[in-house]
Formats: structure tokens, sequence, C-alpha cells
């Protein structure tokens, strides 16, 4: 699964070239995933800086399917070309990354803080009510998700809001049972015992004991999952029942581009590249925490 | 045994439960299914008369236990859009999803498995490296992108395979790869951690000590090891496929019930959509019953926990 874990540590010998110890740093920590990821963030905070074509208008009536600027058809003023209504594909990218983190970063708090706070409960207090919330886990998995999206995207209408708390219901579960199961060793040790002697009350066992010593295991599985989470939304946004027109996203945007593949491949294509990308730099940043900081999780992440 | 299926039993009943209430209660938030069937010309006797023979004067629950019955008996209702029976609808559509959910999920194994394998034993060699690049961008390649991106190199640049459609054996491969891809590679990295495993333990030592040949260790003794979680593994695949249809029809045009139910939800068709949903869940949670009695079958040690 990890490319990662074939790390070398790199020897600090000075008569080592620079390149060699460029090569080093590149094997030793994330540097593409991060420098990646920095991008996302720049494109994100500063979109209206990067571009000035507006991502949900075209510039003029005739500038549609223009070809990327190497082709001889292409130019400069459209660097990635344009789509089938003439608006910017680059534009609509860099603004798309905006539904992609916000969704994945929403997800991730709301999902993150309702799964732990059960994964905790549920390790903490075992017995029946560990039983019923792994149970509920179990069966949250077992719902055919995309099939309910579409169900509740009939009735209710697609929104981020509606999106969000869609993906919520679903990606708590990748919390509650991590968090649980780190929760049932910590639980065990001396200063958890010496604090409930000292007459500690379980909530606040559960905050000041517990919580602080799942931090790290929830840092990697927000990032492990993060990828997920965006790709599940353009999934959503590709079936017609994501974050709704003209907003740009990137599923959105590929499913235009399926119709036009003959006569311009490039409104497809780059925003694919920009959403492999994209997960492929959280997976690996992810992988890279999960060696670093929490290697004991190698075992129960599959 | 008789006690882990009957559980076993017991939550798949549990979801099926749920997932109906939530599809009912939803269909039910959405209006009184009167608003759609009757026109503006109705009279309120008309409107009584429907109550009567749907059931839409009783209590909410009372209503979901007759939603139902009739669901268990294939009756979702007069689709919006055709207007015959929804399950005659749904009915046709059932081959090409099947066809196609067996081709890929074939796929998945023959290529995922051997290459696992190889992956494992030749480690670190190009074997590992393809195999290791493929279960990475299983992870991370965008499904329908993927089915996007094959068209254009083989249908549209190309043109060796149709794009779309269903027709003779050719108008498969695409629609096959796009939809096994994800599956491939997630059969890959668990041929490829257990066969490590296996091939790092006692006995495998002690057979290679003895002097069998590298064939015989591989296949015999720490395949056969090997193959249990990859096995149960084939069969939460199949309910996997079975859903990720719902994208690769679309991409492909694919007459089966995952492009049904995305056009369901365009034309406002509730009764083909529930009956899809509901038709789905319950096939993914048989076949996810099924694999966990295998798996206790199989591995006495599942029963214990």
């Amino acid at each position: 699964m990890t490319i990662t874990s074939e790390i070398i540590k790199p020897i600090d010998d000075v008569s080592k070239g620079r390149l060699q110890t460029a090569y080093g740093w590149f094997r030793t920590y994330p540097v593409l995933p991060v420098a990646i990821i920095v991008i996302l963030l720049i494109a994100v905070a500063f979109a209206e800086l990067i571009t000035s074509h507006d991502p949900e208008r075209a510039n003029t009536l005739d500038d549609n399917e223009i070809a990327p600027f190497w082709d001889s058809k292409g130019s400069t003023e459209y660097i990635l070309g344009t789509d089938h209504l003439g608006r910017d594909v680059l534009a609509r990218i860099i603004y798309g990354t905006r539904i992609s983190l916000l969704v994945g970063v929403s997800v991730l708090v709301v999902g993150g803080v309702v799964g732990t706070s059960i994964g905790i409960i549920s390790g903490y207090f075992g017995g029946n009510v560990d039983e019923v919330l792994m149970r509920l886990v179990d069966m949250t998995l077992a719902v055919p998700f995309i099939l309910v999206a579409l169900v509740v995207a009939i009735i209710l209408g697609n929104s981020l809001t509606i999106i969000v708390i869609l993906l919520v219901m679903f990606f708590w579960t990748a919390f509650a049972r991590q968090i649980r199961a780190e929760t049932l060793q910590l639980k065990t040790m001396d200063y958890v015992a010496f604090s409930r002697i000292s007459g500690a009350s379980d909530i606040r066992i559960m905050y000041k004991h517990i919580l602080p010593g799942v931090f790290s295991t929830l840092i990697v599985i927000s990032t492990l999952t993060i990828g997920t989470v965006i790709l599940v939304e353009s999934i959503l946004s590709f079936l017609g029942v994501g974050v709704p027109g003209p907003t740009p996203t990137w599923g959105a945007m590929i499913a235009d581009g399926r119709n036009y593949l003959t006569t311009g491949w490039w409104i497809a294509f780059f925003p694919g590249i920009a959403l492999l990308l994209t997960v492929l730099a959280f997976n690996f940043l992810g992988d890279w925490l999960r060696d670093t900081f929490d290697p004991k999780l190698r075992q129960l992440v599959r | 045994m008789a006690k882990y299926i009957g559980r076993r039993l017991l939550y798949s009943v549990a979801v099926l439960f749920v997932t109906s209430i939530i599809v009912f209660g939803l269909s039910r938030a959405a209006g009184d299914p009167r608003h759609i069937f009757l026109t503006e010309y109705s009279t309120q006797a008309d409107w009584d008369a429907w109550g009567k023979q749907y059931g839409l004067d009783k209590p909410f629950i009372i209503q979901y236990i007759i939603w139902m019955g009739n669901a268990a008996r294939g009756d979702f209702g007069t689709s919006l859009r055709d207007h015959v029976n929804a399950r005659l609808v749904i009915q046709e559509r059932i081959p090409a999803t099947l066809q196609l959910t067996v081709g890929s999920f074939i796929m998945a194994i023959v290529v995922g498995l051997p290459l696992g394998v190889m992956s494992a034993v030749k480690r670190g060699t190009l074997w590992d490296y393809i195999g290791r690049t493929w279960a990475l961008l299983g992870q991370a390649l965008p499904p329908y992108w993927l089915g996007v991106m094959l068209v254009l190199l083989f249908a549209v640049v190309l043109d060796w395979l149709p794009s779309g459609r269903k027709g003779d054996w050719t108008h498969y491969v695409l629609p096959a790869v796009t939809l096994g891809w994800g599956a491939a590679s997630g059969m890959l990295r668990l041929t490829r951690s257990a066969m490590l495993e296996v091939l790092d333990s006692e006995y495998v030592k002690l057979a290679r000590a003895k002097g069998v040949g590298m064939n015989g260790i591989i296949w015999k003794h720490a395949l056969k090891n090997a193959i249990i979680a990859p096995l149960t593994y084939s069969g939460l695949l199949l309910g996997g496929l079975l859903t990720g249809t719902v994208i690769t029809e679309t991409v492909f045009s694919w007459p089966g019930l995952g492009r049904l139910a995305v056009t369901a939800v365009f034309n406002n068709d509730f009764p083909v959509l529930t009956g899809v949903v509901l038709l789905v869940t319950v096939i993914y949670l048989t076949v996810n019953l099924m694999t966990d009695v295998l798996y206790a079958v199989i591995d006495p040690r599942i029963r214990l926990t």
C-alpha cells in the first residue's frame, strides 16, 4: 500500500554532493505531496488573483472549445483551453479546488468530531454501549451509499449543505472504529486509573486523558480519509447530484467534457489530473504521517 | 455457528429496515403522492378514494407497512415516465448489470490475484513495481474519469473499441475494465500483503529447508494459506461492484440498473428509483451475508469473536 514505507534515512555526510542531499530529503520527507497541497491551498485562497477569467461565464460568445496553448489552434490567453461554453478550463479547475477542499475539510471536521466522540464513548464504556455503537458502524458501512445519495438528491435537491451532511453520515465510521481501538488501549493505562482514583468523572477522563492520546491518530485518519472524501464528492458531482452548477466542480467538469471527447479532449482530461494529483498527495502525506507518528496504526489499517 | 449466522442475518434485516425507512421517509417527505397522480381536474371524492385505496389516510407506520408489503411482492408502483409497472422497467435492466458485474469480477480476480502473488514473491523487482503502482492508482484514480479516458484513448484516438452501449463482446471490454480496475487493485493489495506474511512464516522456511522447489512453495504452501483474505474479499467485492455500476453505466450509457437509477433521478421517477435501491440493497446484503458465513466456514477463528 505504501511506497514511503521503504524510506531510507539519509546519512549526514559532508562528502555528499548537494544533489544527493536533495535526493535524500526527497525520500525522507513527503516533499512533492506537501508542494501539491500548498499549491491547492494557494488556489483556494487566491483564485481571483491567479486567474482573471470568470469560471462561470465565457469572455466572448465565440471562444468555445479552444485548444490548450501548445496546440497550433490554441492561444496563451487560455492556457488549458476552453470548454464547450467558452469558459477557461484552468480557471474552472482553480475555482473547483474551493468546492473540493471545502467539502473535504468540512466533512472531516464534522465527521471527525462525531466519529471521535462515538469512538471514545464506545471504547471507554464498553459493554452494551460499545455493542450498540459498533453495530451502528457496521450498519452504516452496509448501506449502499451512492444509491441512497441519489434518493436524497431527488427529494431534497442538491446543495453544498446536503452533500456535506450525506458524506458526514458515512465517513464518521472511519474515525469511530480506529479511535475506539485506540481508546481500548489507553483506558488500561495507569494514569487513567490514577485519575479515576483521585475522583475524576468519566467525562473528565475522556476529555483530559483519552482525547489527547488519540489526537495523533485523529490527524493521521483525517489525512488518509480526505482524499477519499474528495473523490466521492466528485463522483456525486459527476452523476449530477453534487453541488449544482454553474459553480465549477471537478466532477461536473469531467461529466461535461465526456460529451466533447472527439472535439475537445482537454475539457475532461485536466480536471481528472487535478483530482488524481490531489488524492495522491493526501494519500502519500497520510501514509507518511502514519509511518512517522503512529506506527502502531499500521496494524489497524488494512 | 448457527448463533453466528443468526446474528449476521439479524444485522442484514436491520440494515434493510433502516434503508427502507430512509427511502420511504424521504418519499413521503417529498409530499403526498396524490399530488403527482391526480390532476387539477380531480375532485375531492377522487382524492379521498385514492387515499383509501393506497392507505394514504392511515398513519405513517401503517403506510410504511403497506408500502413494504407491496415492495416485497415486487410492486413499487407505476413508473412515472414509462407508465408501466416499475417492476417491468427494472426487470429488463437486470441482465445487463449482471453481465457487467461478472465481467469485471473476473477481471479483478484474473489480474489482481496473480499480480499480487508475483508482487510479493518477486519483491523489489519490476513485477512488484507494477503491482504497487496499480494498487496505488486503484485507490486514487476517479473511476468515472478512468472510464472517460479509456474511451478517449481506445475509442476516439485509436478507434479499436466501441465507446459504449451493449453489443458484441468488444462492447464489454472498456466498461468491465473501468469497473474492475479498483477491485483488481484491492485484490492485489490484499493478496500481496497476505503472501508476504505467509512467505515469512516458519512452515515456508521449513519447506524451503527441506528442499521443496520455489514453485511448489509458492502455489502449494504459501498461496493456500494466503488465499483466505482475498477469497472473502471477493465476496465483498461483488457487492461493491454492484453499486459501482451506477458510475460505470453512466459513463458508457450501459442499459443496466445503475443507469436506470441515475436517469430516474432526473425524470423524478420515484417508483423506479426506490425499486432499484431496494433491489440492489437486498442483493448487496445477501452477498455480504454469504461472505460472512463463508468466512466463518473457512476460518473457524472468526466464529469465536
